[in-house]
């Protein structure tokens, strides 16, 4: 019997360290229950969200301050991206959401420029002020055909 | 004339060949469905197995260990160094910590895993079963009024099933880890950039869908294993030959519901 002691003392450690693993990664890589709880959300209109995928970064002067969370396309045909933002950041009610490339081919992000406004963005509000996406095919085939007048 | 008649005949008997083999092939299907789903409905009935459980997932998990930590170290560093070269010919090393965590977290650590178990603990199941099978000692504990169903093959089904998730989890831990190492310290790619990339682009789903491939491919490695061993036809070779079998049959199938799993999930 002392030996099926010692045998269900090695199964619980082995126990333990599968579900420590898996905890780790939930709270570091996904981030379950962590960060996406404690935030609140803001929908943003964008006449153009190309290349904007779930989990995109929401950035603010460089630093990483949420998520994407959610891509829908409103009645007037327009996109509607969901941004989960870390509690604690203060947004103004004018601030400016920006589709933006990090470096030339790198992924797109969404990125936040503070407003003049004293009030604050609170959960569910919705960003008035929006940038979209530039696209370099649309900037290059515009210089083609300044160039042809 | 003649000539054709014989060729007639032998694409008879081929096709003949293949019908059989298609009948035999389901008939297995079902024949081990049957097995399980039996034995796996002991699960609400009394006595209750707990003891056999743990013993199993001693033998089963806490045995696999071992390989599984060192498959999952060199999985990371391999991907990692290999990742380096090609992403640094576009200037992009930065990326190498998310494409090595998505790498691991849906593809290779569960189906890795899953193919050591094989290895490691599904050929044993089956060589175990088969020799109890031989040497008729399942036929003891039936008369011992003991289902062989309850005792010998539930406890290995549960066993592999709650076990690979655990394992593919630490394979996971460990080859993040690995590659952690090789990328940052022997590579010199920023630690920022890997870690802040590979947070930044694994998403919950990612993590659901390793771990659900992991439970599938514990159940189902327990379930064909098992009935392979128990179906063994009862000689010395009969054994070695469904241990082969189980560890040829087990493998191509894991690789198969991979695909449809991954399918399911982009």
């Amino acid at each position: 019997m002392q030996s099926y002691r010692k045998v269900e003392v090695i199964v619980g450690i082995f126990v333990l360290i599968g579900v420590l693993s898996m905890s780790w990664m939930a709270i570091k890589l996904g981030q379950i229950g962590g960060m996406g709880s404690s935030g609140y959300t803001l929908k943003a209109t964008f006449s153009d969200a190309g290349g904007l995928r779930i989990g995109a970064d929401v950035m603010m002067s460089g630093v990483s301050i949420g998520r994407l969370s959610s891509i829908a396309l409103n009645d007037d045909s327009e996109a509607v991206v969901t941004l989960e933002i870390q509690k604690g950041v203060h947004l103004s009610t004018d601030a400016i959401a920006a589709v933006r490339t990090k470096g030339i081919i790198g992924e797109r992000y969404v990125r936040m420029s503070q407003g003049a406004d004293d009030e604050v963005l609170t959960d569910g509000d919705e960003l008035e002020e929006t940038e979209s996406a530039i696209n370099i095919e649309d900037l290059i085939s515009k210089y083609i055909f300044q160039g042809k007048e | 004339m003649m000539n054709m008649v014989e060729k007639q005949s032998m694409m008879v008997q081929w096709l003949g060949g293949l019908g059989r083999w298609c009948l035999q092939s389901i008939e297995k299907v079902g024949d081990a469905s049957v097995l399980s789903a039996v034995s796996l409905a002991h699960l609400f009935k009394r006595p209750w197995q707990g003891k056999h459980f743990v013993l199993q997932i001693y033998a089963l998990g806490v045995g696999s260990l071992i390989i599984m930590a060192i498959t999952g170290a060199f999985t990371g560093m391999v991907l990692a160094l290999q990742g380096y070269y090609t992403l640094a010919k576009f200037g992009s090393e930065s990326l190498l910590g998310s494409g090595v965590a998505l790498s691991i977290l849906r593809e290779l650590g569960p189906v890795l895993g899953a193919l050591m178990l094989i290895g490691r603990a599904g050929s044993s199941i089956t060589a175990e079963i088969g020799i109890m099978r031989v040497t008729e000692q399942l036929d003891a504990l039936q008369m011992m009024a003991i289902n062989p169903h309850a005792r010998v093959i539930l406890p290995r089904i549960i066993a592999t099933t709650l076990a690979l998730p655990l394992l593919v989890s630490i394979f996971d831990v460990i080859g993040l880890a690995a590659s952690y190492v090789v990328g940052v310290e022997l590579l010199g790619v920023n630690s920022g950039a890997f870690l802040g990339e590979m947070v930044a682009k694994v998403v919950p789903m990612d993590l659901y869908a390793g771990w659900l491939k992991a439970l599938c491919f514990g159940f189902l490695v327990g379930v064909i294993c098992t009935y392979m061993g128990y179906r063994a036809e009862p000689t010395t070779e009969g054994v070695a030959h469904a241990t082969t079998q189980a560890v040829v049959i087990s493998s191509v199938s894991i690789l198969i519901l991979d695909y449809v799993l991954t399918s399911f999930f982009l």
